[in-house]
């Protein structure tokens, strides 16, 4: 299949070279907002956002920048969609907003969205780097959204607020404080990588047989 | 509203027990990246300690003054990276006229710092919880410091680790990830000692 295919990017941004697991970047500002579900889910679409945007304008921008200063007008550019997403968020959903706390401002610093702005928006179309920021954005989201059920599961007994587990369920405290995330999100890359490695080798072998 | 809390307690507190990687997971993308060896922790950890004060005092003064007396609070986050990036830049420079020694160890890690969660996140925590200038000094400082700590011990870790058989799946990051998980437990053993946030 074609690389740049818009089912390809799919493919990759969501599983092959997933942001988190594979790449291991821009972890920092969500994984802290991961003990609670709707926390997360507003952080990552706001992600999704940014990126998908920064991406446009990226794209679009491509022939005009000088290449000296790509850097600094980049994180300018996330900035400034980071703003609107901050601003949008205290107007609609204060509570939200403000149990986020900086972790929102912190999406500017988040490695992913600059690392895609340079590597595929800087060398492609405005409409498929729109989609790879979103897909990105997905990647990113899924991930994290398994992380944050498990952690709101076992720490409150309740998904999205609503407590499902009896009331007789002792809650993990631990599950609410911060070492549960990195062991979860090892956990998971240990799973997710185990997978692909066993793949890889299917693959091997099945080219080895021929 | 200042809060009341006195600076060494700040101090002991944002090195220890609200660790700014540990507890808050700020920096994590270099940290990962960097702690396999040593050297080049160390080097890291004392130029996040540097920036990460200069940066947090230069952020205040331009917050108190100009900011808040304009009204510009929305414009905060383009303000605060701006002033880091260009800090690092003047920085960079500065080493390198005046010791080349230091910049050849410490000046590959300088550009990365800009996009080092830790930074801009000590300046918006110190926006949000109203730090006086004293306490933002010393919580910048505190925070470079526990980063400084954390990325050693990790570093020192990982060291170990190469001779430990790891299943393949977790080799790599899933075990930094999992070593950096008993850390944070570690680290959360100091909390009975005092609390502030």
């Amino acid at each position: 299949m074609n690389e740049d295919s818009p089912g390809q990017i799919l493919k990759n941004n969501v599983w092959t070279s997933n942001p988190i697991f594979i790449q291991i970047l821009g972890i920092c500002s969500t994984l802290a907002v991961t003990n609670n579900l709707s926390n997360t889910l507003i952080m990552t679409v706001g992600l999704m956002f940014v990126s998908a945007f920064t991406n446009l304008t990226v794209s679009l921008l491509k022939t005009v920048i000088p290449r000296k200063v790509r850097m600094i007008l980049q994180t300018l550019i996330i900035a400034f969609y980071v703003i609107i997403v901050d601003i949008l968020l205290r107007a609609y959903l204060p509570e939200i907003s403000k149990s986020l706390g900086p972790y929102v401002g912190l999406i500017i610093t988040n490695c992913i969205i600059m690392g895609r702005a340079e590597a595929f928006a800087q060398s492609h179309d405005p409409l498929i780097s729109v989609w790879d920021g979103i897909t990105s954005g997905l990647g990113y989201m899924w991930v994290l959204m398994v992380i944050a059920l498990v952690r709101e599961i076992m720490g409150f007994g309740t998904v999205f607020g609503i407590t499902i587990l009896p009331s007789g369920f002792i809650p993990w405290t631990i599950m609410v404080m911060a070492p549960s995330a990195f062991f979860l999100l090892g956990t998971f890359i240990w799973v997710a990588k185990t997978i692909i490695l066993k793949q890889q080798a299917g693959l091997k072998q099945v080219k080895g047989g021929k | 509203m200042v809060p009341d809390i006195n600076p060494v307690v700040l101090l002991f507190a944002s090195v220890f027990t609200s660790n700014i990687l540990l507890a808050n997971f700020l920096g994590m993308c270099s940290f990962i990246s960097i702690s396999k060896d040593m050297k080049s922790a160390n080097g890291l950890g004392l130029a996040v300690t540097v920036v990460l004060t200069l940066t947090a005092m230069l952020n205040w003064v331009i917050l108190q003054y100009v900011l808040i007396p304009l009204d510009l609070l929305y414009l905060r986050y383009i303000i605060f990276i701006i002033v880091i990036a260009a800090t690092v830049q003047i920085l960079e420079m500065v080493i390198d006229r005046v010791s080349p020694a230091l910049y050849i160890s410490l000046g590959i890690f300088l550009p990365l710092i800009t996009v080092n969660c830790a930074i801009l996140g000590v300046a918006l925590f110190m926006q949000i919880r109203n730090y006086s200038f004293i306490q933002t000094v010393v919580f910048a400082f505190g925070s470079g410091l526990g980063w400084w700590l954390a990325i050693m011990a990790l570093a020192a870790i990982q060291k170990k680790l190469v001779k430990a058989p790891v299943p393949a799946g977790l080799s790599g990051p899933g075990i930094t990830l999992i070593t950096i998980g008993f850390m944070a437990m570690a680290f959360i053993g100091f909390s009975g000692m005092l609390n502030v946030q």
